[in-house]
């Protein structure tokens, strides 16, 4: 058994706060060039650059990229091997505290969903997978929430086409529409039950938005996403919802096994500035 | 405002107020029961906007406008009670729309998700309704050349449409 402290998993959490919300992921950065360097739209133009610009400033000046710091969400992949001294969730807890304090993020968490109230930095949303080995990785997504807004799920029938769920995940681009800060990407999940289709949603803003082939995902899958993201770009909502052909940057999709009586397909969209950061202890 | 057209760019220079879901739930009420409001609606902008603590030696933190949409079931009222000029993201509804023409005010965008690149337009920042609020309170904000797109004009033309 491997033994890790709470304290290193706090110290560790900290800094994947500051991380994710002060440095735009690579991924997203290079998607965003990308989509400048082909896009013609004037408008759409201006804001992608803006947008750049944004993310170069909160790196250099130490802010957060959006003042929407989110509703911190912590996937924490937990190996067998390995041996926690003290409360994990605590840790995880105090770590975002600790993080949102240092960083000056905002504090938008309402302990009370129906009483609401003075806004704090915690409790996280934590998702815990058991894995085989003896590391501790923890990733952060502080999800901002004019775009988790945006969510929807549908149960469809185990025998529906496949044209059926292309048009609800295009509907439910077209519906955010210009609100939730587009260029969007795109999470899908496909299969599991409720819950855990919109999870897969959501894990899939963690996978890496450059396209490329050769990412683990099955080739179907793959052909899928391809075609949602061009047809998703062909709607011409673009930047800020002004038009122009970069209303997605990314399209990604991850499944799961079902049930034969159900087909359970979720979608859970990010604003232009996703943002995570991933250890590894 | 009158000489404004959907579409229009500039720059703001001036005093603005920032107000988002519960400032907005709270002035409502108040107008709603004809109680003293702890700012003057009247000719005031107001931008849809919850900041980050201002780090050390800085005057504000990231400060990104917020989805506006969430504000209209209020926009009506404060209009009446002589707000002018909202600034956001997004669609509004049509209700808001229809306010919005009646009353001659104007919904402005600003960039969305570049609250770190739109601090540095704001030259003072204070609290000064309702801070039990924290990061909903109501600041004023004193801003300079702050980029601006006309979303809809006084005459209910929307950008989106």
């Amino acid at each position: 058994m491997r033994k890790i402290s709470a304290a290193r998993i706090s110290r560790a959490v900290s800094d994947l706060c500051i991380q994710a919300n002060m440095v735009l992921r690579n991924d997203v950065l290079n998607a965003l060039k990308n989509a400048l360097k082909k896009e013609k739209n004037k408008c759409a133009r201006d804001i992608l650059e803006k947008i750049i610009e944004n993310a170069a400033v909160a790196r250099k000046e130490s802010l957060a990229i959006c003042q929407d710091t989110g509703l911190p969400t912590v996937f924490v992949e937990l190996a067998e091997d390995v041996k926690i001294i003290g409360s994990l969730k605590q840790a995880i807890n105090k770590g975002i505290e600790a993080g949102y304090k240092k960083g000056f993020l905002r504090s938008s968490i309402v302990k009370d969903p129906l009483g609401r109230g003075k806004a704090g930095y915690q409790p996280a949303i934590i998702h815990i997978d058991l894995v085989k080995g003896n590391k501790l990785s923890l990733t952060v997504l502080p999800k901002g929430f004019g775009c988790e807004n945006k969510t929807q799920l549908r149960m469809f029938k185990p025998t529906a086409r496949i044209e059926e769920i292309k048009k609800f995940i295009i509907e439910a681009v077209k519906d955010a529409g210009a609100d939730a800060c587009p260029p969007y990407v795109v999470g899908v999940g496909i299969g599991g039950a409720a819950d855990y289709a919109v999870f897969l949603a959501k894990k899939a803003l963690l996978r890496k938005v450059a396209q490329s082939p050769s990412r683990p995902v099955a080739r179907e899958i793959y052909k899928l996403e391809q075609e949602l993201l061009k047809k998703i770009n062909n709607l011409n909502i673009g930047p800020m919802g002004l038009g122009g052909k970069t209303t997605a940057l990314a399209v990604n999709i991850e499944t799961y096994a079902t049930h034969i009586a159900g087909l359970p397909v979720a979608v859970n969209i990010s604003c232009h500035a996703l943002r995570s950061a991933s250890c590894k202890i | 405002m009158q000489n404004l057209k959907v579409g229009d760019k500039f720059f703001l220079t001036g005093t603005i107020y920032t107000a988002r879901d519960q400032a907005h739930r709270r002035l409502f009420e108040d107008i709603k029961k004809g109680k003293k409001l702890p700012i003057d609606l009247k000719g005031t902008i107001i931008y849809y906007c919850g900041p980050t603590p201002a780090p050390k030696a800085k005057i504000i933190g990231s400060c990104g406008p917020t989805t506006s949409s969430r504000m209209d079931e209020f926009t009506p009222l404060l209009l009446k009670a002589g707000l002018k000029g909202m600034i956001g993201k997004g669609r509004r509804s049509k209700e808001a729309i229809r306010a919005i023409k009646k009353y001659k005010a104007v919904y402005f965008l600003t960039y969305a998700g570049c609250g770190a690149l739109l601090a540095k337009y704001v030259r003072k920042a204070q609290p000064v309704a309702y801070q039990d609020l924290g990061p909903e309170a109501i600041y004023k904000l004193e801003v300079k050349d702050f980029p601006v797109i006309v979303g809809i004009d006084t005459k209910g033309r929307s950008i989106y449409e």
